[in-house]
């Protein structure tokens, strides 16, 4: 009987032992996690935050939904894995033998150096705990100041928002998010939230968190100036959870790194999710993803290969659809470069790919509400951002992933022309 | 005439929701469970979501409160061909 440990209670995790039950229904299976609120939806957090959800909708799994995985669930912190005993201590909770072991360890919001950064008050929105507490500090409090950069930060500002609070928010740089969005983009967003009552503060830097018996009073700022608040929300990117594996002596770089199977440089040990870095056989590339749909497709291709069957992770084009200041966006593929000030590494809910700005032509069209942006490159479409109107949004991400040739209205994308309407007739007549 | 088209809009709106039915796609949800929270029949949307199966239950409404309110566009209608007409 073969014995699989997967640590992470996340959906890398979670889909893992989903795939390993399917593929070995005698296999002993432990999921070890140390979240005490187990598998459930990270992206979610935002909508809880704004009130759109109970905390209880939160949880994805019924106890009928758990049956069929067969599993054991040890909640605690892994403290040390043994790659030679192949064994895994978990505190005081004991410790595992593995046949093969997975890490879907995820990733934590990189800690603030800024003076007062330990205040309570000083907030982040990692996981399910954060949020309950955000909700709570936000009974009590009259102001926050945001500080951080990409969706998270955002969706920091609407949640605060939704909670009745005056909510400030810290930009290092001109605009928002500088390295996806074009400046168009940019303002558009600018111009919803402070509609909306949130006040901008462009290139502004903390300076310092200001505290009134532990707790977070206010914040000042680099150019002297000083503003009043009870909560300070940070969300300046995200940093692989990979404690563990580097002290196994396992290969890291930005994450652990798993070749196209999602093994690591140990055999038996493989690595899913937002804490993994899978270089690819063909490029030798590798990228930071933390999305839930590829950390979800890494644990089931891992457990696949845990389990025997030989299977790649063949990297899709990254998408995200999210509503940013109230406008449905769809990211897809490459859209930006540059650096973010706001960033001190790739936020959650992101992928390193939009970052990337291959040899292109982009063109836009604009309405009042409605945006969109193409990549064009020789003979395919590289990338699209879809802002309101999310007509484009399934058809681009159609043509972009399955990499249409475009040659035949490669001719009509000008500058001036009704991108929209070319791409919907183009895709309405490749799917007829 | 904007009375003519509203009225073919909706008409055509029915017409998909009464031989239509509700599909996930698996890349873009993100399991919040919104849809499922709002479903007036308390159909949990987010398990078919999971499984990356159509909303078959046959007590769906097709009312659309799913499809309009999740957040990452994860959800639409597509036609049946069970039910589908023949061309005019």
């Amino acid at each position: 009987m073969t014995r699989y440990v997967v640590v992470g209670t996340g959906v890398a995790g979670v889909a893992a032992i989903d795939t390993l039950r399917s593929r070995d229904r005698s296999a002993e299976i432990t999921l070890v996690g140390d979240d005490p609120h187990g598998f459930y939806s990270r992206p979610g957090l935002a909508y809880y935050l704004t009130g759109e959800i109970p905390e209880k909708q939160l949880t994805i799994f019924t106890k009928e939904d758990w049956k069929p995985l067969n599993s054991k669930y040890v909640r605690g912190n892994a403290t040390r894995l043994n790659p030679q005993k192949h064994q895994l201590e978990i505190g005081s909770a004991g410790t595992l033998t593995y046949d093969r072991l997975l890490l879907a360890t995820g990733s934590v919001a990189v800690p603030s150096s800024i003076p007062g950064a330990d205040l309570q008050g000083v907030v982040k929105l990692d996981d399910f705990d954060d949020a309950r507490r955000i909700v709570s500090l936000a009974r009590h409090a009259r102001s926050a100041v945001v500080v951080g950069g990409g969706i998270i930060a955002v969706e920091l500002v609407e949640g605060l928002k939704a909670l009745g609070l005056k909510v400030h928010y810290f930009l290092r740089g001109e605009r928002y998010w500088p390295n996806v969005l074009d400046e168009n983009e940019s303002r558009l967003l600018e111009h919803r939230l402070t509609e909306d009552g949130v006040i901008f503060h462009f290139q502004t830097e903390t300076a310092e968190i200001l505290g009134k018996n532990g707790k977070v009073a206010g914040i000042r700022t680099t150019k002297g100036e000083t503003i009043r608040c009870e909560i300070v929300a940070m969300g300046i990117g995200v940093k692989a959870r990979m404690e563990l594996a580097k002290a196994a002596g396992l290969a890291t770089e930005r994450g652990i790194l798993t070749n196209e199977t999602m093994q690591t440089s140990d055999p038996d040990i493989f690595a899913a999710g937002d804490v993994s870095q899978v270089r690819e056989a063909l490029s030798g590339q590798s990228f930071m993803d933390t999305l839930w749909h590829p950390a979800r497709e890494t644990g089931r291709i891992a457990a696949f290969n845990m389990a025997g069957v030989s299977k790649t992770y063949k990297r899709k084009v990254a998408i995200n659809v999210v509503r940013l200041a109230g406008v449905m966006t769809t990211i897809i593929g490459a859209v930006g470069s540059g650096i973010d000030d706001d960033l001190v590494s790739v936020a959650r809910g992101s992928s390193e790919t939009w970052q990337q700005l291959p040899n292109t032509i982009s063109m836009q069209s604009n309405s009042d509400v409605n945006h969109l942006r193409l990549m064009i490159g020789e003979q395919s479409l590289l990338g699209a951002m879809v802002m309101g109107d999310q007509k484009l949004s399934w058809p681009l991400q159609d043509l972009i992933s399955s990499n249409a040739d475009i040659t035949s209205i490669r001719h009509l994308l000008h500058p001036g022309a009704a991108l929209g309407q070319i791409v919907m007739d183009f895709w309405s007549n490749l799917v007829k | 005439m904007g009375i003519e088209l509203s009225l073919s809009n909706e008409s055509k709106h029915r017409e998909v929701m009464a031989t239509g039915h509700v599909i996930p796609v698996q890349s873009r949800c993100v399991q919040c469970g919104i849809c499922s929270f709002n479903c007036p029949i308390g159909i949990d949307v987010r398990r078919h979501a999971w499984m990356g199966e159509p909303i078959d239950d046959s007590h769906c409404l097709t009312c659309g409160e799913c499809v309009r309110r999740c957040p990452r566009g994860a959800l639409r209608f597509e036609r049946t061909e069970l039910f589908k007409r023949e061309e005019a």
